[in-house]
């Protein structure tokens, strides 16, 4: 299948968007942020709604509290901040008074990454998918762009529980289509192949889309899944593909320890052990930088998928 | 017999439970516990406007009470067992594997009576402010209470919390502290003193009402002019000064009873100065 670029956006946006466009249809949703509203595009919702939106300052910790509070009497909290504040800096709250408490809050975290660029390390939270998918009960979810992340950021209203909504900042290739419904927990097969699949959140959905050619070029059949959930894993979606192509390249915008290619090969450790290479950030900081420059730098291109399937297909060979 | 009389016999049997609770699983908290058994029990006996028959975590049309220093999880048990959110002899499976009472309160379990899990300390105020900004969402006029500790407030949370209710006046919050002036590893003022703690929620926007939080008629009192002064523009600090350990003599007042159990000769001599009005469990 043929994917086509609608236009770009940032994922951001797509947020901002959901969220005015899901709290004109529930009443119950309502937004908090910790003094970056600009950035997570909330403008809109505000001012649509300005009795539904909640400004706690610069105190991440405390939203996260308030929000997990709000849930009592029946409220959807939509509780946003960069990822790094909404996961690493309030982490304790998010575990005892979100996750352990079973509270119906959606964590909303943007400038995600790498590709925040420019601010560099100190705000390019790599590990968050990590913290977030090891509290029992949390719902982790990273949408690939803008279409996704608006259907996605609608989609969780109505799930009831915790859940975290990973997204970023720059402008990237928006290609779901606007009719595509978003399924929690139900991963998109975007590329049939048989020689290779390639499992990619976020971001690096459209870098590997990007690496499709260069391997079929090279002879190399690959298939491509999207797994925008996490947090439960579509295990179904993974062996059935696995069971085909035998060989696997997991490509995240985030640390290996922990993140998606981690959860990948627990399921294929136990079910059906198969080479697999990570493209991910590999125990190192990130740094300044423009997305595309950093996402070269850390081998998190196309070209390192081509590499990494390219690895994946040779170490099945040698089986 | 009074509501005050009343009062006082139901306090002095919630610390027979208390003490009986942690000396059985020789684990829990009783100072703080003890301290504060004349407050839940005047809250939960008298003031607050609750519908312990179902419990509804939402909590529509009834106030809210939330326990943010969570390790004195005995006293809130005994008195949410007492009062009939569960069987009273479910108490005996406090710290039990499989227990629904958990050394912290906790959620995880469907224990009525508990809306959060507590235990890490300074996050009950936030969510406190939380569920009070959906009470007013909901046009909901009941309030919300939330007791924490005076070694808690060391904790930044606590005010990210004073500063949000301080400054857009969230004004159906009545905040507790048991200012007992003892924590863990000593006497407050030692550890990391709080300064003037009126002055600093008076600075950050709050009303603050001081009380003696070990007599009952006071407590009362000090509950029905917080409620007064509900809806009036300010959220509201009742600063109660305690004993920790509070009705056992040999408990009072130090910091050396905070988590300590005692052993079957000191339960012996607590339950003597502890007298069974309504039947142990």
């Amino acid at each position: 299948m043929n994917l086509t670029i609608i236009n770009h956006q940032d994922t951001r946006s797509g947020f901002g968007a959901g969220l005015l466009e899901i709290s004109r249809q529930n009443p119950d949703v309502v937004g908090l942020v910790a003094d970056l509203t600009g950035s997570l595009k909330m403008d809109a919702f505000k001012e649509a709604f300005p009795d539904r939106f909640f400004q706690t300052g610069i105190a991440e910790a405390n939203m996260m509290g308030i929000a997990a509070g709000m849930t009592i009497g029946g409220k959807i909290p939509y509780a946003a901040t960069f990822a790094n504040f909404a996961t690493g800096r309030s982490y304790d709250q998010i575990r005892q008074s979100i996750a352990y408490s079973a509270k119906n809050v959606k964590i909303c975290a943007s400038h995600a990454g790498l590709t925040l660029g420019e601010d560099g390390a100190t705000h390019q939270i790599l590990e968050d998918i990590g913290l977030m998918k090891m509290l029992p009960g949390m719902t982790v979810i990273v949408p690939c762009d803008y279409n996704q992340t608006k259907a996605a950021t609608m989609a969780i209203a109505s799930y009831q529980g915790p859940v975290y909504l990973r997204f970023g900042r720059p402008k990237v290739p928006n290609f779901t289509l606007t009719d595509k419904p978003f399924i929690i927990g139900k991963a998109d097969l975007l590329v049939e192949g048989s020689d290779v699949t390639i499992f990619a959140t976020g971001h690096m959905v459209w870098q590997a889309y990007l690496a499709l050619n260069e391997l079929k070029e090279k002879g190399v059949s690959t298939e491509l899944i999207n797994i925008h959930t996490i947090k439960p894993l579509d295990t179904e979606a993974i062996i059935a593909s696995v069971q085909k192509t035998r060989s696997v390249v997991t490509a995240e915008e985030h640390q290996r320890n922990g993140g998606l290619g981690d959860s990948i090969a627990q399921v294929l450790a136990q079910q059906l052990p198969s080479p697999q290479e990570y493209v991910a950030v590999n125990d190192q900081f990130g740094q300044s930088g423009k997305p595309e420059e950093l996402l070269k730098a850390y081998k998190l291109d196309s070209k390192a998928i081509v590499q990494a399937a390219l690895k994946a297909v040779e170490r099945k060979q040698q089986l | 017999m009074t509501k005050t009389e009343e009062l006082t016999r139901m306090a002095s049997q919630v610390r027979r439970d208390i003490v009986r609770m942690v000396h059985a699983n020789q684990s829990g908290h009783p100072g703080g516990s003890l301290g504060c058994a004349d407050l839940l029990v005047a809250l939960y006996f008298d003031h607050l406007r609750i519908n312990s028959a179902s419990f509804s975590m939402d909590g529509h049309q009834e106030d809210l009470f939330f326990l943010s220093n969570g390790h004195i999880s005995p006293l809130f048990y005994s008195v949410l067992a007492r009062k009939g959110f569960f069987s009273l002899s479910e108490l005996a499976t406090f710290r039990v594997i499989h227990s629904r009472l958990q050394g912290h309160p906790t959620t995880h379990d469907g224990l009525p009576g508990v809306r959060v899990s507590s235990g890490s300390l300074g996050q009950g105020l936030s969510v406190a402010i939380g569920a009070a900004l959906s009470k007013k969402l909901n046009k909901d006029p009941y309030l919300v209470y939330v007791l924490m500790g005076d070694g808690e407030q060391q904790e930044g949370q606590v005010w990210e919390a004073a500063m949000y209710a301080g400054s857009k006046k969230t004004d159906n919050l009545i905040a507790i502290i048991d200012y007992n002036g003892q924590q863990i590893d000593g006497p407050v003022d030692q550890v990391m003193p709080l300064g003037n703690l009126e002055a600093k929620y008076k600075a950050f926007g709050w009303s603050v009402i001081p009380f003696n939080g070990n007599d009952m008629e006071e407590i009362l009192q000090t509950l029905e002019a917080a409620r007064q002064q509900a809806f009036k523009g300010q959220p509201q600090l009742l600063l109660m000064h305690t004993e920790m350990g509070y009705g056992v003599d040999f408990m009072t007042g130090t910091h050396h009873w905070h988590g300590i159990a005692p052993n079957d000769e000191q339960l012996a001599r607590a339950l003597d100065q502890l007298e069974e009005t309504l039947g142990d469990y």
